[in-house]
């Protein structure tokens, strides 16, 4: 009987919600099937939602209850997660640590009221399905929408092998170099010997031959087998989109890779970085961003000419790249950039792990600078403090607000959020954790500890943790936590940037903010799915603090 | 003259552990880290020769396991092709414990077929020493409580990313004189040599090189250049 009248109670109050806000209780069915497809020039088996690759970007709108069907029409377990997005931790979709997973055959009804806006994605979190296929974009409307751009586009890039995932997961670990073809070979000795000279040349070879690394391991998985896309398009393929001269347009640029990291440039267009992970930020000018595994940078353009520009996205180790034009007319090209060589790795990346080298204080600094600019952290900074003082109304739109500053790169520095975080105050304890890893042997973990051997980090409710990660590898590690945000501290305060990814380069430390403000039981990992599923993963118990006192 | 032959409980188990390999075991979460992989690898098979000699050679390893614990068959052995006499051929069953980084830590059993049969108990290691130097060693303990042992060492030159020069060396000592086997105290074979192998694919990688071969027993010493062509794949 008391069930029956809280029903009835529950029920009343939500029929005025129905019959006023059609829009603002949407339902959504994907169903998750296999999909013959051909990327590569022989068929492949892909994993698809509604049949498409990518999965078809879902609109949401802000406060909108949203329920999503999930049909799972494969002969294996399948998921949903639904990345960066705060939700109870029943809904986060991840097999063994939310739910049980999506049995063949069956439904999951996930439901849950939407408390953000901005460009998210999701992706299947089960065996290798995000890498076959299964992710696509989100992209959230503002409850109070401001003046939309007149052009807006998702860009979601990705990496699609030419293997089955399986198998090159099992390649790695029976020779984890196998996709490196970028190696430095013998003529490279003979070049460094003339370039730099006999004794330093050596003494680098010496003290690369003695960690047993490569410098040139700037990713585990390569355009050897890799083929990179925009919106599943091959750069020969070339997905265009439309704008108008002088129209200013918003690309939203997600990053669902399962393990390349990429610079992303337009030659002749400044891109204004507006947001970052789906937050709006004080707008940024650059030319050119590098886009971590899983990250989301919201950019706008404003394209004068009346030409087509390419949109070029190399990958990080420079083995291949992802293209698209934005073009005024459909059929216009613009000129393909060269890929720049790529980068090799230093001594001082390498940081804790290259003893005797009196690297390691260089490297513990709050902030990882990536892009090789060499400010200190603050100095590039110093005119901004008075936006500190006297922030911008959270309210103006962000894509009217006149840039902060103009760089060539894009660096985590130069993140400051749009409006001051509530509640921000200094951390009640700090947890430090190691990325670890064995690359010979291709196992990857925290604290030397791989998941299959944790046991949970355990958090209480309303706590405030500085997680400081320490990158002791030569690989760059995107941290994901679900369900909570990371404030990345990079010396802003109260206005530093709120990220789902936060990247972590190699050799450095990166500290940030988390607050335990969602109970449950989240998944906690590097975002690179090889370096996930061999144990870089954690499970992160945030408990209500009465249930720690029993 | 002697003919080979394995003894059919022997070949039962070589086949039954190379069949095991063949099944992996697949995840059923984006984060199962207690995988088994199983990696079977020809790093020789090869003819190698000069003017009085002609020899087929092999040396195999096959590996299943987890990241901490691995079943290792390893194989090596010549076979005279004219003579039709096997030089010597024997099979390592190893447990191989993961110990550090870079090292593992073997124990196991070998089994000689030829030139005698003997069975030893096996102690050893294997791993990539600094500089990038491919160690595998083992203690060899005989059923007399002799001792051998085996050192192999291996390095990797990038001529390109493809074509690959290997140097190698393989020293194989005697605590002492064992009569039945015909070894001699000291050092019983020092082999140098080098391959130059182009991976056409990872996997597979056809090689010339070149071998100089001494070996020292109680019969007979003598030493040879030999010729080598051959082919390194694995799966």
């Amino acid at each position: 009987m008391n069930l029956s009248y809280r029903r009835f109670f529950i029920l009343a109050l939500w029929l005025p919600l129905l019959c006023f806000g059609s829009a603002r209780a949407g339902t959504y069915t994907l169903t998750i099937d296999e999909k013959a497809v051909n990327l590569t020039g022989k068929p492949q088996t892909a994993i698809v939602a509604n049949g498409s690759l990518p999965a078809p970007t879902l609109h949401w709108r802000e406060g909108e209850e949203v329920t999503l069907n999930v049909v799972n029409r494969l002969k294996e377990p399948t998921s949903i997660h639904w990345h960066g997005i705060v939700l109870p931790y029943r809904m986060d979709g991840v097999p063994g640590i939310s739910f049980a997973g999506i049995e063949p055959g069956k439904i999951f009804t996930y439901r849950f009221r939407v408390k953000q806006n901005g460009t998210y994605w999701y992706h299947g979190h089960s065996g290798m399905q995000e890498q076959q296929g299964l992710f696509g974009a989100l992209v959230i409307e503002p409850a109070h929408p401001h003046r939309p751009t007149e052009r807006d586009y998702v860009l979601l890039l990705s990496d699609w092998p030419e293997a089955d995932p399986e198998r090159t997961l099992a390649r790695l670990k029976k020779q984890s170099d196998y996709y490196n073809f970028q190696k430095r070979t013998v003529a490279n000795l003979f070049t460094d010997l003339r370039e730099r000279g006999v004794s330093e040349t050596i003494n680098d070879r010496l003290a690369w031959g003695q960690m047993r690394m490569e410098p040139t391991d700037l990713a585990d998985v390569t355009g050897a087998t890799y083929h990179f896309l925009v919106n599943g398009h091959t750069p020969a393929m070339d997905w265009a989109a439309l704008f108008s001269p002088g129209d200013r347009v918003r690309l939203r640029i997600v990053n669902a890779s399962a393990m390349t990291h990429f610079d992303v440039r337009i030659p002749g267009l400044k891109m204004r970085v507006i947001e970052a992970d789906g937050q709006p930020v004080m707008p940024v000018d650059v030319e050119e961003l590098r886009i971590a595994v899983a990250e989301t940078y919201d950019v706008l353009v404003e394209p004068e000419a009346d030409r087509a520009y390419r949109i070029f996205a190399e990958a990080m180790d420079r083995s291949g790249f992802a293209s698209a034009t934005l073009t005024p007319k459909i059929g216009l090209q613009a000129e393909l950039p060269k890929m720049r060589p790529h980068t090799l790795l230093t001594l001082a990346d390498m940081g804790p792990m290259h003893v005797g080298h009196g690297a390691h204080a260089e490297h513990q600094a709050a902030v990882p600078n990536d892009n090789g600019l060499d400010q200190p952290p603050h100095a590039d900074h110093a005119d901004h403090t008075g936006h500190q003082r006297h922030p911008r109304p959270a309210s103006v739109p962000h894509a009217e607000a006149p840039a902060m500053g103009s760089y060539k790169a894009l660096d985590y520095r130069h993140l400051m959020a749009a409006a001051p975080n509530r509640g921000w105050r200094q951390p009640d304890r700090e947890i430090r954790l190691r990325l670890t890893g064995n690359m010979y042997r291709y196992i990857w973990s925290f604290d030397d500890v791989k998941y299959s051997d944790s046991e949970p980090i355990r958090v209480k409710f309303g706590e405030h943790i500085r997680f400081t990660y320490v990158n002791e590898t030569m690989m760059n590690h995107p941290i994901h936590l679900h369900g909570l945000w990371q404030y990345l501290d990079n010396g802003n305060g109260a206005f530093n940037p709120k990220k789902h990814v936060i990247n972590v380069p190699p050799g450095q430390t990166v500290s940030v903010i988390v607050i335990a403000d969602a109970e449950g039981e989240w998944a906690f990992h590097c975002h690179l799915l090889y370096h996930m599923d061999t144990g870089m993963f954690r499970k992160l118990i945030v408990e209500k603090a009465e249930h720690v006192r029993e | 003259m002697k003919t080979y032959s394995f003894n059919p409980v022997e070949l039962r188990l070589l086949l039954g552990s190379l069949l095991a390999g063949l099944f992996y075991a697949h995840p059923a979460s984006a984060q199962d880290d207690r995988m088994i992989f199983s990696r079977f690898m020809a790093e020789r098979f090869e003819y190698e020769g000069n003017e009085n000699l002609h020899l087929f050679k092999w040396d195999i390893k096959h590996w299943i396991g987890n990241d901490d614990h691995k079943l290792y068959l390893k194989t090596e052995g010549d076979y005279s092709a004219d003579q039709d006499i096997f030089g010597r051929a024997d099979l390592q069953l190893l447990y191989s414990r993961n110990i550090d980084t870079f090292w593992d830590f073997q124990i196991g059993a070998r089994r000689a077929f030829e030139p005698e049969r003997t069975f030893d108990a096996v102690i050893g290691f294997q791993g990539l020493a600094p500089y990038f130097v491919e160690v595998d060693g083992a203690v060899f303990i005989t059923d007399n409580g002799n001792l051998l042992g085996r050192l192999s060492l291996g390095y990797e030159m990038l001529l390109t990313q493809r074509l690959i020069l290997m140097p190698r060396i393989e020293v194989n000592v005697a605590a002492e004189d064992i009569e039945n086997r015909g070894v001699k105290a000291g050092v019983t074979e020092f082999e140098a040599g080098m391959r130059l192998r182009y991976e056409i694919e990872r996997e597979f990688a056809p090689y010339v090189g070149f071998d100089y071969v001494e070996e020292e027993s109680l019969r007979e010493h003598h030493h040879s250049v030999r010729f080598v062509v051959g082919m390194r794949f694995w799966y």
